[in-house]
Parts: structure tokens; sequence; C-alpha cells
């Protein structure tokens, strides 16, 4: 699946893996959350290994099925506390909180199957958040959602990682989407032995707005790398 | 609308059965209701329905704790799963009612034979549906507990167990369903009380009237029983439904 592909991330860092479907961005981050192990090389955090997953690592996944459907929102905001044997009332003061951080004040008693999708990846954030994990690792989560939605949450996203200041390891399809949030950008070669194709820097002051024409320029140049990929991918074939 | 529909039945039941058919071989409604009363009255009915009530209820909750505990020991553990499947595939295809002659041989003509049958039919329909519910969890559900640091222990208590309580409580439906059909074949064949043993001894007093009486009891204690049944899963663990 992945072949040659080296990567470092730093601390406080928002790094997005850019990449045209089926290059294996899901497994990059499969093998840093510790979902899977990799045939060769390694995968350190800190100069640890990774070998399972952990709670250093929290998740933001793809969809929404992975929200726990018999809890409330709140009840799903908690779990992580739950799990570490945070006492009832802390614990859900602590996710009450991180429920306001992620915009969903006062909707904590409602079940998923009651929210919206953007709602219920606004949950997925705020459960990933309440562990206090150094790093978080996004599949795509706002891939499923409307222009609109999107939109807001990427700028919420941001404000976010500016007041939390943790490492953000966000995956996606989307150029103008990592161009709005990364640091740097890594941009993925396609299968079918996927590797790093190059790493994009993103100098751009914040907040970063979608019609800047830097913005555009970027889009344009990156835009022609991923088509690039592609056809070579499908000359492959 | 469904009042109109049994209302219907009935009409159509009545006039065909008093206009083409013999009462012995085909009773209309109004005779069967007339046998009705009379076995209410006698109390014969009551004794008989408490008496097969008795036997699915003691094999469905014995079954029901066997197919589910069993279920989500064969789902968590690989181990388990593959030293018990052959079993459970050999299992599922003999129908319980084939294992009466070595019932009777084992337990019995009394209560443990027809225990037996029926806790048996029940543990595999639960068994199953436990097993398909555990391994149809969705992935994200699991991984996203494990990021979150759950122990083993926990992932099965706290993701594991609620995830497929849905599924385990739908396979308790159907056992509940095949239970009913259990325990008349066993009665038919081995009894001297239970609805079964109404129905078969009727007939063979020519007392259609009465082998009536006993299917139309047969089948409403059926659908109480399940109405009943969902009606506390919904209010006990509505929140295990997949859409609520």
């Amino acid at each position: 699946m992945l072949k040659g592909l080296s990567l470092t991330i730093e601390r406080g860092e928002f790094f997005c893996l850019l990449g045209p479907s089926g290059c294996g961005k899901t497994t990059v981050l499969n093998l840093l959350a510790g979902f899977e192990q990799p045939t060769a090389g390694a995968v350190r955090v800190d100069g640890r290994p990774v070998t399972a997953p952990g709670v250093e690592r929290t998740v933001v996944f793809q969809g929404d099925d992975s929200l726990y459907t018999w809890l409330t929102a709140v009840e799903n905001v908690e779990f992580g506390l739950r799990l570490a044997g945070v006492d009832a009332g802390p614990r859900r003061a602590t996710a009450e909180r991180y429920l306001d951080l992620v915009g969903l004040h006062g909707q904590g008693h409602k079940y998923p199957s009651q929210l919206s999708g953007g709602m219920k990846q606004r949950i997925q954030i705020a459960r990933a958040l309440v562990c206090e994990s150094p790093i978080l690792l996004m599949d795509e989560p706002f891939a499923a959602l409307d222009a609109q939605t999107r939109s807001i949450l990427q700028d919420e996203l941001i404000g976010i990682w500016q007041q939390t200041g943790r490492t953000f390891l966000f995956i996606t399809h989307d150029i103008g989407e990592s161009i709005l949030l990364a640091n740097r950008i890594g941009l993925m070669t396609a299968g079918p032995e996927a590797g790093m194709k190059t790493i994009v820097p993103v100098d751009l002051a914040r907040p970063r707005r979608r019609g800047d024409p830097a913005v555009g320029a970027l889009y344009e140049r990156l835009a022609d790398m991923v088509s690039e990929e592609v056809r070579r991918a499908g000359a492959l074939r | 609308m469904p009042v109109l529909s049994v209302c219907a039945l009935l009409l159509v039941w009545q006039v065909v059965s008093a206009r083409f058919f013999p009462p012995v071989l085909f009773p209309t409604p109004v005779m069967v209701g007339k046998a009705l009363v009379g076995e209410i009255l006698s109390g014969r009915l009551l004794t008989d329905s408490v008496v097969s009530l008795r036997r699915i209820f003691a094999g469905f909750v014995l079954g029901c704790t066997i197919g589910a505990g069993l279920g989500l020991l064969m789902g968590s553990v690989r181990l388990a799963r593959r030293t018990l499947d052959p079993f459970i595939q050999f299992g599922r295809f003999v129908p319980s009612i084939s294992l009466l002659s070595p019932a009777l041989i084992w337990f019995g003509i009394g209560e443990g034979s027809k225990l037996f049958l029926i806790t048996y039919t029940t543990t595999f329909i639960v068994l199953l549906n436990t097993l398909g519910a555990v391994l149809s969890v969705p992935r994200n559900k699991i991984r996203a507990a494990q990021s979150l640091g759950a122990t083993r222990w926990q992932l099965f208590r706290l993701v594991m167990l609620p995830a497929s309580l849905h599924g385990i409580f739908t396979g308790m439906r159907v056992g509940m369903g095949l239970s009913f059909t259990t325990v008349v074949a066993a009665e038919m064949i081995a009894a001297d009380t239970g609805l079964g043993y109404l129905i078969l001894n009727s007939r063979l007093w020519f007392q259609t009237d009465v082998v009536f009486v006993g299917i139309i009891t047969l089948g409403t204690l059926g659908y109480l029983a399940d109405k009943t049944f969902q009606a506390l899963i919904h209010r006990l663990a509505g929140r295990y439904a997949p859409t609520h």
C-alpha cells in the first residue's frame, strides 16, 4: 500500500495530508493511530514506537458511525473520561465545556440520531479533544458535509487549534480545505505503492480568506500537481 | 384497520364453513366461539395455557441466557469462536423436534424433555443472532474506544455489548416464536397437558371446534407475548435501537 514514505510532523503543527482518493491517506492515519502495524519501517511519537492505539493520539473518523448511538451527545463527549475513571461530576463539567467549544451549547441531552451531520462531527471533535491528547488525527472529518457547514467547521477547527495548541494531522482530498487549514501540506503520490510526492509549506497569514489571491495561486499550483499524479496513476494502470 | 380485516375474515369464515362444510370438518366461528366459552368455563383452557406458557417461559429464559452468553463469548474471543463454530454449524441444521426421541429417553415424558427442547431451540437462534450482532459492530465504534484508551473489558462492556443489544433482542423475539412451535409439537407427541395436547386430543374425539379454540389461543398468546416483549424492550432498552 505505502512505500518509501517518510514524514516528520512538528509539535503544535497543523499538518494536512492531501492526495487523490485511494492513495493510502487513511492507511497513514491507521498507522499513526496504531490501528494497523507497518510491515516495514516504524512510526514514532516523541521517539517512542507506536504499537497500539493510545489516548495520546485520538482520532476523528470519516462519517458518523463511530459515535455511540445509545449515548447522548454529552455522554459521547465524556466517553474517554469515563474510560479513564474520572468521577461523574467533574467528567460532565469537562464534557459540557468542550460541547461549548465546538458550538453545541445546550445540545448535550440529544442523541446522535437527533442531530445533523455537522453537529455529529462536532461531537466527534469534542470527544477527541476531551482527553487532552496532544495529537489529533482527523480522517476527512468534513467530507460528507454540505459546503456551507464545512466552511463554518473549518474556521472553528482553526480556532480550536489556536486555542488548544495541539498537533493536528488532517487528511483531506480537498485542496482548498488543506490551504485554509495547514501549516504544511503533504502531497501524496497516487497508488499502487504510494509515498510522499512533496511537502508544501503554507506561509499565508491567518485568518486565511477563501477569496485571497495568494490562496488562489497556491490552489492552482497544488491542483496541477494533483492532476499530474492522477494522470500518472491512470497511465500506470 | 386491523379490526376491520379480522371482522371480514370472520365473516368469510362463517359463510364458507356454514355453506360448504359439515361442522365436524370445519366449524363456524360461532360454534368455535361457543366451544371457547365452554373451555374457559370448564377451566381446561386456562390450565392448558398456563402449562404451555410455563414451559415456554422456562425454556425461553434458559435458552436466551445460554445463547446470549455463548454468542457474546464467541463474538469477542476468537479462540472460542473457532472452537465452537463446527458445533454451531452442525446444530443449526438439526431441528429441535428431531431431538424429541433422545430427549424422551434422557429426560422422560415429564417437564424435563420439553424444557430441553425449548431451551435448545431458543439457544441456537439467540446465539446466532448475538454472534452476528457482535461481529457486525462497526469497526470505527471499536477503534474510537481504543484510541480513547479503552481496555479490553471496557471495550466489551461499553461498546460491544450495548452495540449488540438490539441484535440480541431480535434473536430473542424470533426465539420466542420458535418456542411456541416447539412446545406444541412436543406436547402433541408426549404430554397429557398443554395446548398441543388439547389440540391433538380434541382431534381424536372429533371435537373440531375445540381444535380451533386451541389454535386461536396459541396465536393470541403468541401475539400477546411478542407485543409484551417488544414493549418491554422499548421501555427498558429503547436507546439501544440503531435508530431511535
